[in-house]
């Protein structure tokens, strides 16, 4: 009887949380989401399939599964004559910067936020989560006039500086540090601690989660981002990855699709491997924070 | 007491102060910007002396709707939202209670798998699924085989658009299942068991339990997805340039192209009307959720 079992030694620790279903059930389930989860993962086989085809094989008609002729030189071609090093380069120069940046910069302002009393304290914070939802094209072209008077247009500070600030790492931080015991800041005030030592001794040590959190999504975020550095990256060896490859893509050679494929899994394949080996931090930052 | 304060007011501005001067010049400044200029005449030929522009009062906004291309970006977005977060919310709310109802062995297999789209960039996986939409590419192989002859997906004016959704939903599905486990989560099991023994079947325990306990999770989807939606860029860009015949550009899209024309100013104004557009989705949003409480 499946609600006795419910009841059973094992139904506390399960996360099941509905009546296990009987075994034909059980079945059942596994095969359609595991057929899901196979449709949800065959863009990816048939991006990595493609990458090592020739442009003989891909007009093919009807199309072949497995290469036939597996070759890299789709591979070859985007690491000697399309600079993806450089790419590569620049897109993780902008990301480890934009990362530091929000570490330092959120820490800071959030426990501030939560921890000290300041005059304008409450409307500071009000505006900052205002921001939360406007979308970057309504800052670009002001941005964009702003970047190009400072003579930063075309330049790494102008790919990084609007990143290093953001809402949502101050929203994170903030309410990770507000769970922190007064208790323990006191003591040490009372010792005659300073707010800055207070901040690096006691709390940033306090802080491993959220930080891992921050850095995971902030870097993600950053090697994603494609509006801004298609705008102000205007010579090719200031592009960030996707803008290399979407530039190349809707360009005259966009029709070779096992270079363009090698091109994917060259974007693509870092980030997966990052979110394989960190998922844990990643899912579980995204479902609390929301944000991609 | 009242000097502690004092310095700690101090200290606490100088922490504040790093974040606070970049979000104030690199977010604050612009957004101000933006509303301004679009009360302007501003083009690319002001970039060195933007404050030498005329005011223009509501100008740019009634030439914005009287302009035809940016009324049809509204309705292709319009349709882009309300087709895409039913359908991503759907995908993900089945898939959460799949894998709620009893997937215990490979669990964190499926999460993974699920959620992998999510953490990609949508320009790579966007030229991915050129590939798969083209003529003869994957997917029409494939319907082929079951005796379905299928469009060319993007190069039709009526297929274009839901294939840029499908996309957008297959992206999203593992982002709303995680949302929605996490939300699954908290419906306690007793309701379900004393339902269940009450005579109560599965649907009616969904109808009843599930949907109620949910609600304020499939609110925080339904949110995150329209600020997502509403902006998107990168699947037009991308796969089909905003065509064909106009049927997939966006707000922002045409936003962005206007900028690219050198006419700021009408820039903008879009974005502007897009950034009202999704506060109110927001708004709208939070006051049907509630309201049935």
């Amino acid at each position: 009887m499946p609600e006795d079992r419910r009841r059973g030694s094992d139904a506390a620790t399960r996360p099941a949380r509905w009546r296990r279903p009987r075994a034909g059930g059980a079945a059942a389930l596994y095969l359609g989401v595991s057929i899901a989860l196979i449709l949800t993962l065959l863009p990816f086989a048939w991006m990595t399939l493609g990458s090592l085809k020739t442009e003989a094989e891909l007009s093919l008609l009807p199309p072949t599964f497995l290469p036939l002729q597996p070759t890299l030189d789709n591979y070859a071609t985007w690491l000697t004559q399309l600079d993806y090093p450089l790419h590569l380069f620049n897109s993780l120069l902008v990301a480890v910067v934009v990362v530091a940046g929000n570490l330092v910069f959120c820490t800071m302002f959030g426990y501030a936020l939560a921890k000290l009393d300041f005059p304008g304290k409450r409307a500071l914070f009000l505006l900052v989560l205002g921001t939360l939802m406007v979308p970057g094209i309504v800052t670009m072209i002001p941005l964009f006039v702003l970047v190009a008077n400072l003579g930063m247009a075309n330049t790494y500070p102008a790919l990084i500086l609007p990143f290093v600030a953001a809402p949502l790492g101050v929203f994170l931080m903030r309410q990770y540090i507000l769970s922190i015991p007064d208790s323990l800041l006191e003591a040490a005030r009372i010792d005659g601690a300073g707010e800055f030592r207070i901040l690096g001794r006691i709390v940033i040590p306090l802080c491993g989660a959220p930080l891992a959190t921050l850095a995971i999504l902030t870097f993600l975020a950053s090697w994603n981002n494609f509006l801004w550095p298609l705008v102000v990256a205007q010579s090719e060896s200031m592009y960030t990855l996707p803008v290399a490859l979407a530039l190349y893509s809707i360009g005259p050679s966009g029709i070779q699709y096992g270079l363009l494929m090698a091109g994917t899994v060259l974007v693509l394949a870092p980030i997966l491997l990052l979110f394989v080996v960190l998922q844990r931090f990643v899912i579980r930052g995204i479902a609390t924070t929301g944000i991609r | 007491m009242s000097a502690t304060r004092r310095t700690q007011g101090w200290t606490a501005w100088l922490l504040a102060l790093p974040f606070v001067a970049v979000f104030g010049v690199f977010m604050l400044l612009p957004i101000a910007g933006s509303l301004l200029m679009s009360f302007t005449d501003m083009t690319v030929r002001d970039v060195r002396d933007p404050f030498a522009v005329d005011f223009v009062g509501v100008d740019q906004f009634a030439a914005l709707f009287a302009n035809e291309l940016f009324v049809q970006s509204l309705g292709n977005t319009a349709y882009f939202v309300l087709a895409g977060i039913p359908l991503t919310m759907a995908l993900g709310l089945s898939l959460a209670i799949a894998l709620d109802a009893g997937i215990e062995r490979l669990r964190t297999v499926f999460r993974v798998g699920f959620f992998a789209p999510v953490v990609t960039s949508i320009v790579a996986i966007a030229i991915v699924w050129r590939f798969i939409l083209q003529p003869d590419g994957l997917l029409n192989t494939a319907l082929a085989f079951v005796g379905i002859e299928g469009p060319n997906w993007l190069a039709d004016p009526v297929w274009a658009m839901p294939a840029i959704i499908l996309m957008t939903a297959w992206r999203n599905l593992g982002l709303l299942m995680i949302i929605f486990l996490a939300g699954l989560q908290a419906v306690p099991p007793e309701l379900h068991e004393a339902a269940a023994v009450d005579g109560a079947g599965a649907w009616t325990r969904f109808r009843r339990i599930t949907l109620p306990t949910l609600r304020p999770t499939l609110l925080l989807g339904a949110v995150l997805l329209s600020v997502n939606y509403l902006q998107f860029f990168e699947e037009p860009f991308v796969m089909t340039g905003g065509g064909p015949l106009g049927s997939t550009t966006s707000v922002s899209l045409f936003v962005y192209n206007q900028f690219g024309f050198g006419n700021y100013a009408f820039g903008a104004a879009g974005a502007y009307v897009l950034f009202v557009l999704i506060a109110a989705a927001a708004a709208v949003w939070f006051r049907l959720l509630r309201a049935r409480d």
